[in-house]
């Protein structure tokens, strides 16, 4: 079969779905179609950590289930290596699961899979979801697909990219501080964070557990409804997963922007060029915008560098050499543990777990941990506040474009830094997403800027329908 | 008991001067159908390794704990029980963080800053809290070169009860374990087993100069704490802290510095041994689990203070004094009884047939804790299960009593019929007639039978008429060897007297 029958670059999953249910190309073929892209791709992208060797026995079977009313039958996605797939290797891009099969699947791959979805394979991240390049997995950097100098962002670095690269019609990814929505925007593909507990977190590996979710990379803002529809729900396994409920408003909503908060240092200029004009183009489509006050988001990284590495350090315990995983013997049990974390774990997980031991510490607990905590709680009002006022809160989604590999590698808060836009949304639990609003030429190439609207919780639907609008991909 | 009893004369002197203060650390595993977070199978017990677990009992990633209400119910319902104050604003879950293989998810789920249960008493000694958490899971030493680690007690609800220092004697302590034993039985909670494990206990022992106590009955000075662990019998309780007190008052007399640290008790050599110096004590790093939201219990549906107090059973205390009052046993009876429901019920059953007639049910008492239960240890069943397959009824039992009450059987006949009631069945008035148990005691019988012994013992009778009293006792003998053993020897006796006059 010539690759070139379906024009992948074009396809979305709505798109995809038509022609599966026309029967323009059969699941099969389609599934066919991404492997050989993959396979031309991702040895210069290295978005993939494995492709699965039973896409096709998935796609065939998948067949049956293409009907107009099952809009994932047939579409092939992409998996983050945070999440379980049952029988699957999975590794979180760590040393420490080197050879790890998990033992049962996601809700949200449960879901999908229940759906029809063909997973293409496991995608990669840096290590345990901690960074915003990919540099930090154990398995080499995933490259920018619109200048392979560049990083794809992170941590759902290989999610955005295997998306970007047309090596998926969608892929999960997981966002803890952004890590879906800024390699989104590097990417030039749309990230979705939902609702904190929107998607069940039984499955997705804990980074920081009052902070992460499953999110979504596609093409379009009605994909990530497609496949947000498809996993979202209370969880019994999950108990801090919610329903969401629908929620109908006719009124036009309107744009809030904290203009304090775009004004400071290491703004990349280009990024505030393509953010005036996004607020221009949601003008010119009828939106009233209004500044609002956010007093406490300024505290939102530090906050987030104590809460994130304190749930961090407990979450990477498990990881021990006793069950699972990689294990180096020691001369006794302690040395056991010290040699098997030691050598399965990177740079940054070791330092993340080192941060969050000190801030659990007795002693300091009061000063970092609960002081964070009261913080965290300022900024959640100031949120309540401004969406009192407003109905949709919009900012860049990253200071800057996609930077060079190795840029910022070794300047950890540097790195930080980059999550200063996203992070509010996940110490608040509100959804946002991240979406292509225009790019900027370096070097010759083309480098995509995203843009972040966020809304209160639960607003999913509102939220998605500014930026279906925003995109035009609905009046 | 040799060693208490020594280690007490010693104590004896030692008082005068020294204050034990001991506080007790009590886990006990609930009983439940399922694990503490998961859906696993609850059963410690489990031969099998390794059969009851899951991905989320092995600590598996991206696995998340799902509150068991049951456990917390049943944590309530002992809150309820001691008069604690339950917390009914909001509890939470607490990680506490170290390394330890029987520990799979690097944390034990804990509460820390919020239990469940805050404060209330067990037999007089204030209570702290009383927390719940996981079990964890059980490490094998024993086999080679490696240890090996079972699952299946990983993650079994473990309610952790913490007592106030101001538990005094050796003796207390066993007392308060026990009565907290038998508390988490009655509320059905726990099987509270030491020697299986169910129930552990863990004393914080401390001496120290006597300088008086403050207005709330705590100690003015306490010495170095050390606590014993691995107390698997109330007796090991109390020796364990016998031991500790004589140790740490012999290193006090000496002027020698008391090391604060964890020991173990060793049952064979019947004393305790350093395990764990102090200076190598974990910083837990507790913070609550973000996996749970809080709980508020107000919101959870059986979980009302109403609810909770509506589901008590009659209470261990509440029993003593109603069997006493009711009936007016023994105390040492009540005691039996009060430790043994089963055996509590049948004694009530009892008694209701006998209506309110003190003597009888007293009586009955009686047989049922001497001769009944002797049955019933050699039919080596369990209690519950002996007591449900009795051949014959609460009735029928009442009924044999009525008889010895009324003298129509004697102690000895009633011996007999007991025997056949047990092994065959049967109505103990039918068994007694069949058998010829049934006394005689009629006028004109126990007249003939008082003559005929007069007539053949002269002798006897002369001494009797002298003052000496023995001598009518043997003549009772003689009467009852003449009529087969089938008189009553009370109207027996009487009728002698007045023949003799």
């Amino acid at each position: 079969m010539a690759k070139s029958i379906i024009d992948l670059k074009a396809l979305t999953i709505e798109l995809a779905h038509a022609a599966l249910v026309r029967g323009d190309f059969t699941a099969a073929e389609l599934a066919q179609a991404y492997l050989d892209e993959i396979a031309e791709k991702n040895k210069d992208i290295n978005a993939y950590l494995e492709v699965f060797d039973d896409v096709l026995e998935q796609a065939t079977k998948a067949q049956s289930l293409v009907k107009p009313e099952n809009m994932l039958a047939g579409i092939p996605i992409a998996i983050k290596d945070n999440i379980l797939i049952k029988g699957r290797r999975v590794g979180s891009a760590s040393k420490i699961l080197e050879g790890y099969v998990a033992p049962y699947d996601a809700t949200a791959i449960k879901k999908l899979r229940d759906a029809g979805v063909v997973f293409l394979g496991r995608v990669n991240m840096d290590e345990f979801a901690m960074g915003g390049s990919t540099e930090n997995s154990a398995y080499g950097v995933t490259r920018n697909p619109h200048d392979v100098s560049r990083v794809a962002g992170g941590s759902s670095g290989g999610s955005a990219a295997a998306v970007s690269m047309n090596g998926a019609l969608a892929a999960l990814g997981s966002d803890t501080g952004g890590s879906v929505r800024q390699p989104a925007s590097y990417c030039g593909v749309v990230g979705f964070k939902p609702t904190y507990g929107s998607i069940s977190r039984h499955g997705l590996m804990a980074m920081g557990s009052s902070l992460d979710v499953i999110g979504t990379i596609t093409k379009t803002v009605r994909d990530s409804r497609i496949l947000f529809d498809a996993m979202k729900g209370k969880d019994s396994f999950d108990s801090t997963s919610i329903d969401i409920p629908a929620v109908n408003s006719q009124k036009k909503p309107i744009i809030g922007v904290p203009r304090s908060f775009l004004t400071g240092d290491g703004i990349d200029p280009a990024v505030i060029k393509s953010f005036d004009e996004s607020l221009k183009r949601l003008a010119g489509l009828g939106y009233e915008i209004k500044d609002i006050e956010l007093p406490n988001i300024k505290y939102s990284l530090a906050v987030y560098y104590v809460i994130m590495p304190a749930e961090v350090s407990t979450n990477l315990s498990r990881f021990d050499g006793v069950k699972f995983g990689a294990k180096v013997e020691g001369k006794d049990l302690l040395e056991d543990y010290l040699l098997t974390r030691a050598s399965g774990f990177g740079r940054e997980a070791r330092r993340r777990i080192m941060l969050g031991t000190y801030v659990l510490s007795s002693g300091y607990y009061d000063a970092y941990y609960n002081k964070a905590n009261s913080v965290r709680e300022l900024i959640k009002n100031d949120f309540v506040k401004a969406f009192e006022l407003v109905d949709v809160i919009v900012t860049p989604t990253a200071p800057s474009p996609a930077f060079r590999v190795g840029e910022k590698v070794s300047d950890p808060v540097a790195m930080y830094l980059e999550d200063i836009f996203t992070v509010p949304a996940n110490l608040v639990g509100i959804p946002a997403l991240s979406v292509p609003a225009g790019s900027v030429e370096i070097d010759g190439k083309n480098l995509p800027i995203g843009v972040q609207f966020s809304a209160k919780q639960g607003a999913e639907d509102l939220l998605l329908g500014v930026t279906e609008v925003f995109l035009g991909e609905i009046k | 008991m040799k060693s208490i009893t020594t280690s007490k004369s010693g104590l004896d002197l030692i008082m005068k001067k020294y204050r034990t203060t001991v506080g007790l650390e009590i886990h006990a595993e609930l009983k439940t159908r399922s694990k503490m977070f998961c859906a696993c199978v609850n059963d410690a017990h489990e031969t099998r390794p390794n059969h009851n677990i899951c991905p989320v009992c092995m600590g598996h990633p991206g696995t998340l704990p799902v509150i068991n209400k049951a456990a917390v119910r049943h944590v309530l319902r002992v809150g309820a029980a001691v008069g604690g104050a339950l917390e009914f604003n909001f509890t939470e879950f607490d990680r506490k963080n170290y390394f330890y293989p029987d520990i799979p998810k690097g944390y034990q789920l804990s509460q820390y800053k919020y239990p469940l249960v805050v404060g209330g008493s067990v037999c007089g000694v204030p209570l702290t809290r009383i927390h719940l958490e996981e079990d964890t899971a059980a490490s094998g030493h024993d086999e080679g070169n490696y240890s090996l680690v079972d699952f299946n007690r990983a993650g079994v609800p473990l309610m952790e009860l913490v007592t106030e220092p101001l538990i005094t004697t050796p003796e207390q302590a066993s007392a308060f374990g026990k009565e907290l034993q038998l508390l988490l039985r009655y509320l059905g909670v726990s099987d509270a087993n030491m020697e299986k494990g169910e129930m552990r206990v863990e004393a914080n022992i401390s001496v120290a100069e006597d300088l008086g106590t403050d207005e709330r009955g705590y100690p003015k000075v306490f010495g170095t704490k050390v606590e014993v662990k691995n107390l698997n019998s109330f007796k090991a309780v109390e020796r364990a802290i016998a031991y500790e007190v004589e140790r740490h008052t012999g290193l006090i007399e000496r002027g020698e510095k008391i090391i604060q640290e964890t020991r173990g008790w060793d049952e064979v050599g019947q004393k305790t041994f350093s395990q764990r110096k102090k200076e190598n004590s974990h910083d837990y790093r507790y913070f609550p689990d973000p996996d749970l939201p809080k709980l508020v219990l107000k919101e959870v549906p059986g979980f009302a203070i109403d609810d909770i107090m509506s589901s008590l059973p009659e209470l261990p205390q509440a029993k003593r004094n109603r069997l006493k009052t009711e009936y007016g046993i023994k105390d040492a009876d009540i005691e039996v009884l009060v430790s043994e429901p089963v055996l509590a019920q049948f004694f009530e059953h009892v008694a209701l047939v006998l209506e309110d007639k003190k003597d009888m049910i007293a009586l009955a008492a009686n047989y049922i804790l001497s001769d009944f239960m002797s049955h019933i240890k050699k039919s080596d069943l369990p209690l519950d299960e002996a007591i449900a397959r009795l051949a014959f009824s609460a009735k029928d039992f009442a009924g044999l009593i009525r008889m010895v009450a009324t003298n129509v059987v004697s102690s000895r006949g009633a011996k007999d019929i007991l025997v056949i009631m047990v092994s065959l069945g049967g109505n103990p008035e039918t068994i007694a007639t069949e058998k010829g148990l049934k006394q005689v005691s009629d006028t004109g019988s126990m007249e003939k039978i008082a003559k005929e012994v007069i007539e053949s013992h002269p002798n006897v009778v002369a001494e009797y008429k002298a003052g000496k009293e023995a001598s009518l006792q043997f003549l009772v003998g003689q009467g009852m060897k003449v009529s087969k053993g089938s008189a009553n020897p009370g109207v027996l006796r009487d009728t002698i007297k007045k023949i003799i006059g």
